[in-house]
């Protein structure tokens, strides 16, 4: 499109959307639609065509209607605290933030649940649950910050998640608009609805299938007590089979980390949380539940670090120990931030029981590409986060990140694994999709997306690549000789 | 029985199917052949395609082909001190795993340790092309792409056949107790809520015939002390309660000539007039039902509440099985449905009658 076309697009859009929406909540400026430009991801911007902030489920809906007559791309925006990119506007489509729908509607202890409007902060609503002695259990570290709308769209997760489960288990119904402005009820008051589980679809769909305007969240009992052990290991290899072992032997912890050495230096230095600063790897393992259960499970987890050969084992005897073992882990990113102008967050998940593999892969392509890694491990559900640092004021120095990137997450295809645990796909794994699913698969994605928004007006270009996409990618990417997708054209 | 891998056989029979567009019934042991509608189409037997692929015990992940048996599943989880979270119900004392995951049921521990759509990890699945397609994987946390593997927990076999089946596998609690207390129904379901409210490690909440059954899982300890804080007398460790309650061979469900339903919804929500003869099971979400009320006013209230009845099981000339869909996700099951069968061959109409016309 035109520059021209574009204003004209703008202009008109601005116009028909002044009729249901306040014109404050109408951003045409480009000093006004800056702000948008960009998710977590920030090396990805784009100026969107206009921003909107509807006030309600019914503006909601009128804008969803114009732009589906008009034929104009919609990307939905909770916090934008994203780190893959999908919020990242398109130059010709709306920006849709739904941070104006920030309401709790109702908690309802009796029922154990909430329902509450999608620009609603995570850590609000266990905060407003918490004198009826509930929570809201998924808490990706953002939690302050992000919101269930976009938790819902990710499929969010958090430490928590190997005992607690993902945003999917823990949402039992969803207003949505369609592509079209209509408003569906999915799900229902129960623990089940019939039909089609469209609740697990349109979780993680990255808002490709829908507009998510409200959600009822289940809620649990706070439990009565958590406690944390530390424990620290000479070698990588021996913490991992730790995890193991305390799998083994029964115990299903609330939380269960990892850091390596870089990161819990990193960490360390940063916020003194009293981590040993020679330790290969250090494990940080909670437990929680009543009392009863908490001093069982703890005394065991000990003993089963000590058995599993840590050098080092250190039980959180208060509240304050506890969140100072905590902080280092939280500070991770921020804390590798500080010792490099730059980082890139991976996110992979893998067979546990590669990890080692895994590691020593990336610490040989780190020195292959001249850039050093640190490495923060949700180690019991195996969702790893390797952090790549670089400086983006040295030319070229980002995209040998994102090369690097790409092999870790090619690395985690090739053991069993997947590019993404709970970051998403967005615009930033675009390309290491062509390497997870073949072109069958990634067909059946495009005919999901189709059922939904035929016109593929809903985040288009995102989550899931085209097959022409992958082609292209192929190409670039040839393994020994082997080329992918052989039957496909390529340009 | 041998394990088998009758992949190649099967693609065989759906392509030929497809291209004939003949309608084929799916069935493993045909355990819950009572389920949704009937289907009139050729039977496709699933339940020799069978083994278990991959258990990693520490990886808390097994696969098995559909067909294999749950008693074969459970007793390779047991032999590691694990379980399948969901208690699937084992109707006859049959069941394979692919039918587990297709109805989508929950046991007595659904509140808890979810259903077959929470603990699901990841399906290869023959598609109605005949195709052979892997969604999800053998991961905890997977955000790649739609999450295709759930939307076939609950699908009753029309999107396509689950040739593997990967699932997150949970510890066998260390101990276990039941306390049963002489209580009425609505006092039971007070006294469910105000514990569902608290942090007790409570795996089952049921209420029948005057008496509230309360099971804890946990560790020894605290396990022991909510025994202690809840009171009443303690369920004799041998005593299968839970397991009859799971497979409905309590004397609550032995009316055969009766239409039994199931009704989804707000646990808290207090009794309906169509509660006649009930059993609270889920800590009150889950209420299973014989009423002489028509269909349609069960239905509508138990919609009120934001739930659904469903006839689960059925007397002649009954209503459809389950509740009707509103026509904007009608809509969007028929797409579904079309894409991932086109021909429209796998259990046509068992779930909705008429619905691809």
């Amino acid at each position: 499109m035109h520059n021209s076309e574009i204003d004209s697009l703008r202009r008109r859009l601005a116009r028909r959307f002044a009729e249901h929406l306040a014109d404050e909540y109408i951003l045409r400026d480009e000093a006004e639609r800056r702000p948008y430009e960009c998710d977590g991801l920030a090396a990805y911007r784009h100026l969107p065509l206009l921003v909107v902030l509807p006030g309600n489920i019914a503006e909601v809906q009128a804008v969803m209607r114009i732009c589906h007559e008009e034929g104009v791309p919609v990307v939905a925006r909770g916090a934008g605290t994203g780190l893959s990119g999908g919020a990242l506007p398109l130059e010709d489509g709306v920006l849709l933030s739904l941070a104006r729908l920030n309401r709790i509607l109702a908690i309802d202890p009796d029922n154990c649940c909430a329902r509450v409007q999608p620009g609603v902060r995570n850590l609000a609503i266990s905060e407003a649950a918490r004198p009826h002695g509930l929570y809201y259990a998924p808490d990706p570290s953002s939690q302050i910050a992000c919101t269930i709308g976009g938790n819902i769209a990710e499929n969010a997760g958090g430490v928590h998640c190997l005992k607690y489960g993902l945003t999917v288990n823990n949402i039992q119904a969803l207003e949505v608009v369609t592509v079209e402005g209509e408003r569906l009820t999915i799900g229902g008051s129960g623990l089940d609805s019939p039909g089609y589980d469209l609740l697990a679809l349109m979780t993680g769909s990255e808002g490709m299938l829908g507009i998510v305007v409200e959600a009822t969240v289940r809620l649990l009992p706070i439990p009565e007590r958590a406690q944390v052990v530390m424990a620290a290991f000479d070698d990588v290899e021996t913490a991992g089979q730790a995890v193991a072992d305390i799998i083994a032997a029964g115990i299903l912890p609330a939380g269960l980390e990892m850091m390596d050495n870089p990161s819990l230096r990193a960490a360390e230095d940063f916020v003194h949380a009293g981590y040993p600063v020679e330790a290969a790897a250090i494990l940080l393992c909670e437990v929680d539940g009543d009392n009863e259960a908490v001093s069982e499970e703890i005394a065991r987890v000990r003993q089963r670090l000590l058995d599993s050969g840590a050098t080092e084992v250190r039980t959180a005897m208060n509240d304050e120990e506890r969140a100072r073992f905590w902080a280092g882990r939280k500070a991770a990113f921020p804390a590798v931030g500080r010792i490099s102008p730059d980082y890139y967050c991976m996110d992979g998940t893998i067979p546990r029981k590669h990890l080692p593999r895994v590691l020593r892969e990336i610490s040989e392509m780190s020195e292959q590409f001249g850039l050093r890694a640190a490495n923060v491990f949700h180690a019991g559900d195996g969702n790893l986060h390797p952090l790549i640092l670089y400086d983006g004021n040295q030319p070229g120095e980002l995209e040998r990140a994102e090369e690097f990137g790409g092999k870790i997450l090619e690395l985690c295809v090739e053991v069993g694994g997947t590019i993404t645990g709970e970051h998403g796909v967005g615009m930033e794994k675009i390309n290491q999709m062509c390497a997870q699913f073949p072109p069958e698969e990634l067909q059946l994605f495009h005919a999901v997306k189709a059922a939904f928004d035929p016109q593929g007006l809903l985040n288009p270009g995102k989550a899931i690549p085209t097959l022409n996409r992958c082609a292209e990618f192929g190409a670039m990417h040839v393994k020994a000789g082997d080329l992918r997708f052989p039957h496909l054209e390529r340009f | 029985m041998d394990d088998r891998d009758l992949t190649d056989v099967l693609q065989e029979g759906v392509r030929a199917a497809a291209a004939s567009s003949t309608p084929l019934r799916l069935q493993g042991h045909d355990s819950k052949a009572f389920l949704g509608n009937p289907v009139d189409g050729d039977p496709l037997d699933l339940s020799a395609h069978r083994g278990v692929v991959r258990y990693e015990p520490t990886e808390l992940v097994i696969t098995a082909r559909g067909g294999t048996p749950l008693a074969e599943v459970e007793a390779a989880l047991a032999e590691n001190r694990q379980t399948l979270g969901f208690e699937p119900p084992h109707f006859g004392g049959r069941g394979t795993l692919g039918g587990a995951v297709a109805s989508g049921l929950g046991g007595p521990a659904r509140p808890w340790g979810g259903a077959p759509r929470d603990l699901l990890l990841g399906v290869r699945l023959l598609d109605g092309r005949g195709q052979v397609l892997r969604f999800g994987g053998e991961v905890m946390k997977n955000v790649a792409g739609y999450d295709v593997s759930r939307l076939m927990a609950g699908a009753l076999g029309t999107l396509g056949i689950l040739l593997e089946i990967s699932l997150k596998v949970l510890p066998a609690p260390v101990n276990t107790a039941t306390q049963v207390l002489a209580l009425s129904r609505d006092a039971a379901l007070a006294k469910m809520r105000e514990l569902a409210r608290q942090p007790a490690p409570l795996s089952g909440a049921c209420h029948v015939d005057g008496r509230l059954y309360l099971r804890l899982s946990g560790a020894e300890a605290s396990v022991r002390a909510w025994q202690q804080r809840i009171g009443g007398e303690t369920l004799a460790p041998h005593n299968t309660f839970w397991q009859r309650l799971r497979d409905q061979e309590l004397e609550f469900f032995d009316r055969p000539d009766a239409t039994l339903w199931r009704l989804s919804l707000a646990p808290a929500t207090s009794r309906l007039a169509c509660e006649d003869e009930v059993l609270l099971d889920w800590g009150g979400a889950q209420r299973w039902v014989f009423t002489d009320l028509p269909a349609e006013q069960v239905r509508k209230m138990v919609a009120v509440h934001g739930g659904h009845a469903e006839v689960f099981r059925r007397a002649p000339d009954e209503t459809a099985p389950f509740q009707v869909l509103e026509p904007g996700l009608l809509t969007l099951h028929r797409r579904l449905k079309e894409r991932f069968d086109p021909a429209g061959i796998f259990n046509p109409g068992r779930l909705f009658q008429g619905w691809l016309s």
